[in-house]
C-alpha cells in the first residue's frame, strides 16, 4: 500500500474533526474525497503529510510510519506533493524559481539540473513560456498549474489535491484537471478532494464520501454516484449533482 | 543670517555625529531585532518569552533612563565586579543603549512583518519539504523584508530625533553644538530653528531613501 491509515483521529482543542479513519490507498490509485464543509477532508488531508499532527491513530506512506517520533517528517515530506485551493506560488520568485527552490534547497540537486527539470515540468503543464514572469501575472488556472509542477519537481510518490479547482473562474477549471488527469494516467497516486463530479467519475478509481470526520461510505465513481447506500450520501449528492 | 551662515559649519559637524551614531545604532538595532523578532515567534516557550521580557522592557522604560543605565550604571557594576574597566566612553554608551533600544522596536516590527505573510506560504514550503529555518530563509523573510521597510524607515527617523539626548551624557552631536553657540552668543531663536532645520533636512532625506528603496523592491 502506498498510504495506510489506522484509526485516525484527530482533534482542535475540543473539537473532534476526525473521528477514526481507516484506509488504504494502492500505489497508482486516484481517490476522490467528497463530503459536506466542514466534514474534516482537509483536515486529512493535511494529517497525510502532517501540515496537521494527528492526535491519534498511525499512517503510513510508502511504508514508514508518520507518527512515529523518530521518522524525519521533512523527508516523508518530500514524498508526499500537495496542492493548494489558494495555489500558495512564492511571489518573490520567478515561475522557474518557485519550481527549482526546493530541489535545490532541500534535495541538494545543481541549479543547471534543476531548471532543466523545471523545464520540462513546464512543458507537461503548458507554461513553458511562462519560466521567467511572477505569479502575480499569471491567471488563476496557470498559477495552479505551476504549483502543480512545483510540487512535481520533488518526485512525490503521493500528490494531495485539497479542492485545487475552487478558486478559479470556471473557464480555468478544465486546464487544471486536464494536467490532473494527465498525471493520473501516468500512475500518479493521487487523493482529491473536489467538488467537480465530473473529474471524480471520470479519473477516480475510488470515491469516499466523509461527514462527520468519518468515512460513511466508499467505491467506485459509478456506485457511489448512481446508486449511494447510505442516506447521508444520497441527501449530500442530491445536494450537488 | 550672518550668525547662522558662521554656524553653520560647527552646526554640521554635530549632524555628522548625530548621522553617525544613528546609522550605527539602526544598523545593530535591525540586526539585533531581527533576532529577538524571529525569538518572539520561535517554538520554544523559553525563547519567547526572554525576547518578550526583553522587548517590554525596552519598550517600556524611558530612553534616557536607558542611556543613564549604561553610562552611569554600568561602570558601576562593572566596578563592583572587579573589572579593570570601569569607564564606559559616552560615544560607545549611546550606541549599546540606542542599539538595544531600537532592537526592541526593530523586533516588533520584523515579527508584524513576518506574521504578515499568509500561513499558506509557510505551509507551501514545509509540504515541499523545506525545514523550518529553510522555509523561513528562502520564503518568508525574504517577502516580510519587503514589507518592514516602511517600518524601519519610521524607526530609523525616530531614533535620529532621539539622538538629541544625548547631550546630557556629553556627545557633541547637533542639540549639543546647537547650545554651545547659543551660551556664547545668546541667540536661541535663530539657532534652535537652524538645529531644527538641519534635523528636518536629515530625517526628509531618511523618508525619501525609504520611498526609494520600497519603489525599487516592488519591481522586483
Ligand atoms: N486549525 C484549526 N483549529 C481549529 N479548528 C479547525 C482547524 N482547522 C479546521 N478546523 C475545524 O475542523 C472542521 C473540519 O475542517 P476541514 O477544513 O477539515 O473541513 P472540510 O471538509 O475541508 O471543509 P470545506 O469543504 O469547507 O473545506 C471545521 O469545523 C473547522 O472549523
Ligand atoms: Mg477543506
Amino acid at each position: 500500500m502506498m498510504v495506510r491509515v489506522r484509526g485516525l483521529k484527530k482533534r482542535f482543542g475540543r473539537l473532534e474533526v476526525l473521528r477514526g479513519i481507516d484506509c488504504d490507498i494502492a500505489p497508482g490509485e486516484v481517490v476522490v474525497i467528497i463530503g459536506p464543509s466542514g466534514s474534516g477532508k482537509s483536515t486529512f488531508l493535511r494529517c497525510l503529510n502532517l501540515l496537521e499532527e494527528p492526535t491519534e491513530g498511525s499512517i503510513f506512506i510508502d511504508g514508514v510510519d508518520l507518527t512515529d517520533p523518530s521518522t524525519n517528517i521533512n523527508q516523508v515530506r518530500q514524498k508526499v506533493g500537495m496542492v493548494f485551493q489558494s495555489f500558495n506560488l512564492f511571489p518573490h520568485k520567478t515561475v522557474l524559481e518557485n519550481i527549482t527552490l526546493a530541489p535545490v534547497v532541500v534535495k541538494k540537486i545543481n541549479k543547471t539540473e534543476a531548471e532543466a527539470r523545471a523545464y520540462e515540468l513546464l512543458k507537461k503543464v503548458g507554461l513553458e513560456d511562462k519560466a521567467g514572469v511572477y505569479p502575480d501575472q499569471l491567471s488563476g488556472g496557470q498559477q495552479q498549474r505551476v504549483a502543480i509542477a512545483r510540487a512535481l519537481a520533488m518526485q512525490p510518490k503521493v500528490m494531495l489535491f485539497d479542492e485545487p479547482t475552487s478558486a478559479l473562474d470556471p473557464e480555468m477549471v478544465g486546464e487544471v484537471l486536464g494536467v490532473m488527469r494527465d498525471l493520473a494516467k501516468e500512475g500518479m497516486t493521487m487523493v482529491v478532494v473536489t467538488h467537480e463530479m465530473g473529474f471524480a467519475r471520470e479519473v477516480g478509481h475510488r470515491v469516499m464520501f466523509m461527514d462527520e470526520g468519518k468515512i460513511i461510505e466508499e467505491g467506485p465513481p459509478g456506485k457511489i454516484f448512481n446508486c449511494p447506500e447510505n442516506p447521508r450520501t444520497k441527501a449530500f449528492l442530491s445536494k450537488i449533482l | 543670517m550672518e550668525l547662522i551662515w558662521n554656524s553653520l559649519p560647527y552646526l554640521l559637524l554635530g549632524a555628522v555625529e548625530t548621522l553617525k551614531i544613528t546609522v550605527f545604532a539602526v544598523s545593530l538595532g535591525t540586526v539585533l531585532g531581527l533576532i529577538v523578532g524571529l525569538g518572539r515567534i520561535s517554538d520554544q516557550k523559553i525563547i519567547r518569552l526572554l525576547a518578550a521580557c526583553y522587548v517590554d522592557f525596552l519598550r517600556g522604560t524611558p530612553l534616557l533612563v536607558q542611556v543613564f543605565i549604561v553610562y552611569f550604571g554600568f561602570p558601576q557594576l562593572l566596578e563592583q565586579l572587579g573589572s579593570p574597566i570601569t569607564h564606559i566612553p559616552p560615544f560607545m554608551a549611546a550606541l549599546i543603549a540606542f542599539s538595544l533600544n531600537s532592537g526592541a522596536y526593530v523586533a516588533e516590527i520584523f515579527r508584524a512583518g513576518i506574521q504578515s505573510i499568509h500561513r499558506g506560504q509557510m505551509e507551501a514550503a514545509r509540504s515541499l519539504g523545506m525545514t523550518k529555518a529553510q522555509a523561513m530563509r528562502y520564503v518568508i523573510l525574504p517577502q516580510a523584508f519587503r514589507r518592514v521597510i516602511p517600518p524601519l524607515g519610521n524607526e530609523f527617523i525616530a531614533l535620529l530625533k532621539d539622538t538629541s539626548l544625548l547631550s546630557v551624557i556629553g556627545i557633541v552631536e547637533l542639540t549639543r553644538r546647537g547650545q554651545i553657540i547659543i551660551a556664547s552668543t545668546f541667540r536661541p531663536f535663530e539657532i534652535w530653528f537652524t538645529v531644527a532645520f538641519i534635523y528636518l533636512l536629515l530625517t526628509f532625506s531618511i523618508s525619501r531613501l525609504v520611498a526609494f528603496l520600497e519603489r525599487r523592491l516592488d519591481i522586483k
